[in-house]
């Protein structure tokens, strides 16, 4: 069970029971769709951008633990940033996740994000952990779906 | 049904599991629990020595040269092709169609209808069961001639409603194109009923047999299905081989699908003429030691027997039943009346995906997701399950073991 717990952190569990910002936004001006055709996953985020700041962001859908919180997770730690702030930590984000084994990422611009450390033990699972994102980059390009399907 | 004598004999699965090596290897420390035969099936010694002898004694290419190693290449290839012929009780050799696949055999029938037989306000039928393969050729046939998809729905056990069915089938209908076992609920549709349904108005029938072929006899004869698809791999034969099954007046009227080499009799710049059957539908150098693997793979099934496969499996599937319904929080999606090896569920609100991982950790192969049947998942509103799949080798201790990976990870998710 060792590797599970790494990968299935309380915090993770925690936000897949009660996920954050979930729900519609009323006044979002930007929104996206994200699917993950191999496992049905479906999300859809809804943001309110001003002057180039994320002042509020909404999730809803369903997927698994991992892209649930992920989602949750994702949506406290941009609330609040610049577009481009919410892409350099994306960018940190998926070096967590896909970095090799051995390179220990600096855990510390990531703050909570950091318990998806243990995804990369998991290939299979990374395109659970980054749905929420690429579907946040797809809302801030003004596009209207990401699938973790497109290279 | 009680008397003992007409009951198969049951199988030996210690010694046929000692026929396939991949099941004593460990996974993640453990003993692999395979439950993912649905998926693709492991492969028996028979098939990786048949392949790997033609490679090592035999390897040339068939139907061309003059030495010794094409005659006996094209020999074990055309000798492959009797034993499929075999395998399905096709009148003759001519009917069987070496393809990659399932989905290749689909879609060849699909892009000769396209060329002929369809035209606009036409319309084909397919089963709201269908995997993907069985939907978008038909989808691509109708953007291209204009006709239109009918699906026969289904109810909430997974049956297909056969009344509707006769319903839809029409004038206007070109063809039915219905899967014999749904690799998503593992409902065994009644197709020899389709076929008569279909036949009465007269139009043909394409049966997607690709969950059928590993766990059913096949008499293609006996269900006169005028099309009849499968796949290798999914029946302890290697990838990239498949067989289409047609009957031969049906494949003499459909135009050639791909061009190329062995596909013709003769060619000039200015008219070229097609080969015989079922070459015409064959360019290219063919899949040979895929061939060879599959014949071997068929000649595995019929000597363990398909009627005593069919009765182990459904020994496990109702054994199955019962210990995933007697867990609370279990929901089974797809009880139709007959099914085939085949348990898709959901467990609480925990996602198929994570119950996935979970199982892996201890071992345990199952698949979950879509199943490449999103109107399937569509018609339960739900996005995925969990489904474990029986094949010949598997037993009542792999149930027994998914029984405690579930618990594991109501434990972990509590
Ligand atoms: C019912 C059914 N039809 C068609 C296919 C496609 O088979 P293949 O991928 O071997 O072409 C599958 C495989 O998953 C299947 O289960």
């Amino acid at each position: 069970m060792s590797d599970l717990r790494e990968l299935y952190q309380e915090v993770i569990l925690h936000h897949n029971k009660s996920p954050r910002n979930f729900g519609t936004l009323e006044d979002a001006n930007r929104r996206a769709d994200g699917h993950n055709p191999l496992c049905g996953d479906r999300l859809s985020l809804g943001l309110k951008v001003v002057d180039g700041r994320i002042e509020d962001v909404r999730f809803s859908g369903s997927g698994c633990a991992i892209s649930k919180a992920s989602a949750s997770l994702m949506t406290e730690a941009v609330k609040g940033r610049k577009a481009e702030e919410a892409d350099a930590l994306f960018h940190r984000f998926h070096e967590l996740l896909t970095g090799p084994p051995d390179v220990k990422v600096d855990g510390k611009e990531l703050g909570k994000l950091a318990v998806f450390a243990g995804v990369r033990e998991f290939p299979v699972r990374v395109k659970c952990a980054t749905l929420a994102w690429h579907t946040l980059e797809a809302a801030l390009a003004g596009g209207e779906t990401a699938s973790t399907e497109t290279p | 049904m009680t008397a003992a004598a007409t009951l198969p004999r049951p199988l030996d699965v210690a010694s046929i599991r000692g026929d396939f090596p991949i099941l004593s290897r460990k996974v993640h420390g453990r003993d692999l629990v395979y439950l993912d035969s649905a998926n693709t099936s492991q492969k028996p010694t028979a098939v990786l020595d048949a392949m790997d002898r033609y490679y090592r004694q035999s390897n040339a290419n068939i139907h061309r040269a003059t030495h010794l190693l094409s005659e006996e290449a094209t020999r074990a290839y055309e000798g492959a092709r009797e034993t499929a012929r075999r395998f399905v009780n096709a009148r003759s050799t001519r009917e069987i169609v070496f393809v990659r696949g399932t989905t290749e055999a689909i879609n060849l029938v699909a892009s000769g209808f396209t060329w002929k037989h369809v035209k606009e306000g036409d319309e084909i039928l397919v089963s709201g069961l269908e995997h993907h393969s069985n939907i978008v050729p038909w989808q691509i046939l109708c953007e291209r001639t204009g006709a239109a998809l009918r699906v026969i729905p289904i109810d909430d056990a997974g049956d297909l409603i056969l009344e509707e069915a006769e319903r839809l089938i029409s004038p206007r209908t070109r063809l039915v194109a219905v899967s014999h076992v749904s690799n998503a609920l593992g409902t065994i549709n009644p197709v020899r009923e389709i076929i008569r349904l279909a036949h009465a108005q007269g139009v043909p029938v394409l049966v997607d047999g690709a969950q059928a072929a590993p766990h059913l006899a096949i008499d293609v004869q006996d269900l006169d299905a005028d099309f009849y698809a499968f796949s290798g791999h999914k029946m302890c034969g290697p990838t990239g081989i498949g067989v289409l099954y047609g009957k031969e007046a049906w494949l003499e009227k459909l135009p050639p699908y791909q061009g190329g080499g062995d596909m013709i009799a003769s060619v000039t710049f200015e008219k070229t003429t097609y080969n015989a059957l079922p070459y015409r539908f064959e360019a290219g150098t063919a899949n040979i030691a895929g061939g060879v693997g599959l014949a071997a793979a068929m000649d595995y099934l019929l000597g363990v027997g398909l009627d005593r496969i069919a009765a182990h499996e459904h020994e496990l599937l109702v054994y199955g039943t019962e210990r995933l319904q007697a867990i609370s929080g279990v929901r089974l999606v797809g009880t139709a009346r007959q099914k085939a090896g085949v348990l898709s569920f959901l467990l609480g609100d925990v996602h198929p995906h994570d119950i996935g991982t979970v199982l892996d950790q201890e071992g345990i192969a199952i698949r979950t997701g879509q199943h490449c049947a999103q109107p399937v998942m569509d018609r339960y509103g739900i996005g995925a399950t969990a489904r474990a799949s029986f094949a010949l080798y598997n037993t009542r201790e792999d149930i027994d073991a998914l029984v405690r990976g579930l618990a594991k990870v109501q434990e972990l998710f509590s």
